[in-house]
């Protein structure tokens, strides 16, 4: 397999002179193989942004080398746009255009010919579901429909890498679900994704790689299994008001961790499997003060990874008081 | 440079658009200069004696005050794709970015001679009788479209430089105060003496007696009437140029 995109130790501060703000990006390694998906995954102020800003052609390094399809971001930043295509956090579509005004005009300045413009558009609003809607003015439509569109706008000239940043930051799960299935087809036509999320779900779902990227370097990288393996399952924990109840309980589910009053017992999470760890529980006669089902979240890989806490990345827990 | 012209153009169409469908700003750019031109003639008309018709006087310079706010439009339209994503999406496509900015230029030119016309329609339904020639009236809009040039380059200057689109709309301010101390509405002669010497030497002067000697059917208001228009065609040309460089290097600069 070959890299189509590279970083290496790339360093880039914006702090100016006479400040000792620490730099945004300290010796960034990383590599993207074609065809798949990496995700860049970090709490707000990791640096991802200014990743992609240099990837995209947008920034230049302080220091570090990143290439794109071989060609130097910085040097041959021309033939870098020629087979990229960006979407950034903000939606990059006119309001005041329709769907089909707007991705007209993408394909106009990518310079295609009229009738592959025309065609293209066609295509894209179809696949995208979005022909409905194609014209009427943007403004009108919902966040899930302008992100489909904005996604639609970088794919008009079939980009060789597609360069997307917290595509699904602010949208519903179903929309969600929807521009997940859209980056997957995107891949399976060949194209590679660069994606950088601070949703750890979404990196498991999308990507084959996921970089963990902390303080301006990646602090871990591996497969969505490796990283999660590092961090623990999710598990079933309760909490009872003595520890005789926990010495009667604990015995019982077997697999079970006990840590003081918290009993812990790993769980595929399913219906299934919690409602038989419950059942245990129950038959046993004794009541937890508390239970809940824990899923690993960006803090729990932080913690694990880094040793303290990403700031702004909501924790995922569903908790039911007993 | 074929890429280059279809740029602009996709752009200017794309700017053309967004203010065709933006009811605030087809009415700035409709109902004020008509409001203003009504205001001048019908309401301080009466008080003002300059020995001709007011209203053959003060057309041009509510031409141009219409330009200025047509202008300041631009400033909040630029800003607006600088801190949208659209501007980021441009600059990572193979196309020279900066060609928004002159869509949103030739968009303005487009506009400001929509809104030309009205004005001298209105004016002419008021009682405004240009003498002048087909020759004469084209020199008069191209003079009318060479300031509207510069001073849309000037707006979309500021449009790069600012960060908010308060700071953006601040720029009207500007626009709006530079006719008022030129011979735009009354003679530079009854001004203060200090005042006077801005006033006769700003650009907007020149150009607008120039546009009235080009519509007085050769009765030049001016002693030097080819002298007042080079010095007019000389300011709008390197305005224009020097905010189109500089608005281009600050593009560049930013981010």
């Amino acid at each position: 397999m070959t890299a189509i995109v590279t970083a290496e130790g790339l360093h880039k501060s914006f702090a100016r002179r006479g400040s000792a703000s620490p730099p945004v990006l300290d010796g960034l390694d990383l590599e993207l193989e074609e065809g798949q998906v990496l995700a860049l995954l970090g709490p707000n102020g990791a640096g991802k942004t200014t990743t992609v800003r240099i990837l995209a052609t947008l920034l230049r390094p302080d220091a570090g080398r990143a290439t794109v399809a071989g060609f130097d971001v910085v040097r041959d930043a021309r033939r870098v746009r020629e087979v990229i295509s960006l979407t950034g956090q903000q939606v990059a579509v006119d309001d005041k255009q329709s769907g089909a005004e707007n991705l007209t005009m993408m394909g106009r300045l990518a310079h295609l010919p009229r009738r592959v413009v025309r065609d293209r558009v066609a295509e894209l609003l179809t696949a995208f579901d979005l022909s409905d809607a194609a014209h009427r003015q943007v403004g009108t439509w919902s966040g899930g429909m302008r992100r489909r569109l904005d996604l639609a706008a970088g794919l008009l000239t079939r980009p060789r890498v597609m360069f997307l940043d917290e595509p699904t930051t602010g949208l519903d799960p179903r929309s969600r679900q929807a521009l997940w299935d859209v980056v997957r087809d995107v891949v399976d036509e060949g194209t590679s994704v660069f994606l950088t999320t601070q949703y750890l779900e979404e990196a498991d779902r999308l990507a084959q790689r996921v970089a963990l990227v902390d303080g301006g370097r990646i602090v871990a990288d591996g497969t969505p299994a490796q990283l999660k393996s590092q961090v623990g399952e999710a598990g079933v924990e309760l909490t009872f008001a003595t520890l005789s109840d926990v010495g009667r309980v604990a015995p019982a589910l077997g697999v079970a961790t006990v840590d003081g009053m918290r009993v812990r017992v790993p769980t595929d999470g399913s219906v299934g499997h919690v409602r038989a760890v419950l059942a245990v529980v129950e038959a046993t006669g004794v009541a937890p003060e508390h239970w809940e089902v824990r899923v690993p979240s960006l803090d729990d890989v932080f913690l694990a990874l880094t040793g303290h806490v990403g700031k702004e990345s909501p924790a995922r827990a569903a908790g039911v008081a007993a | 440079m074929t890429h280059l012209v279809s740029d602009v153009s996709t752009m200017a169409t794309r700017s053309l658009r967004l203010v065709s469908r933006d009811v605030d700003a087809m009415i700035t750019a409709v109902v004020l200069p008509v409001i203003i031109l009504l205001m001048f003639v019908l309401v301080f008309g009466g008080a003002v004696d300059i020995g001709t018709d007011y209203i053959n006087y003060v057309t041009p310079g509510v031409i141009l005050l219409a330009a200025g706010f047509g202008a300041a439009n631009t400033a909040l339209a630029v800003e607006s794709d600088m801190s949208s994503g659209m501007v980021d999406r441009l600059r990572s496509m193979p196309m020279t970015a900066w060609t928004v900015l002159s869509g949103h230029v030739v968009a303005s030119l487009v506009k400001n001679l929509a809104t030309t016309a009205i004005v001298f329609g209105v004016s002419m339904a008021l009682g405004f009788r240009p003498e002048a020639s087909v020759l004469e009236w084209l020199a008069a809009v191209g003079m009318i479209l060479l300031f509207v040039g510069w001073i849309t380059w000037l707006a979309a200057l500021v449009g790069v430089l600012v960060r908010s689109p308060d700071a953006a709309g601040g720029f009207s301010f500007f626009v709006m105060f530079l006719p008022y101390v030129s011979s735009a509405f009354v003679p530079v002669d009854t001004l203060p003496s200090w005042l006077r010497g801005f006033a006769e030497h700003q650009p907007v002067t020149p150009v607008i007696e120039t546009v009235r000697n080009l519509l007085s059917g050769g009765v030049a208001a001016t002693a030097d009437p080819t002298g007042v228009a080079m010095l007019a065609v000389g300011w709008c040309l390197g305005l224009g140029l020097l905010f189109a460089v500089a608005a281009g290097l600050a593009f560049r600069a930013r981010h």
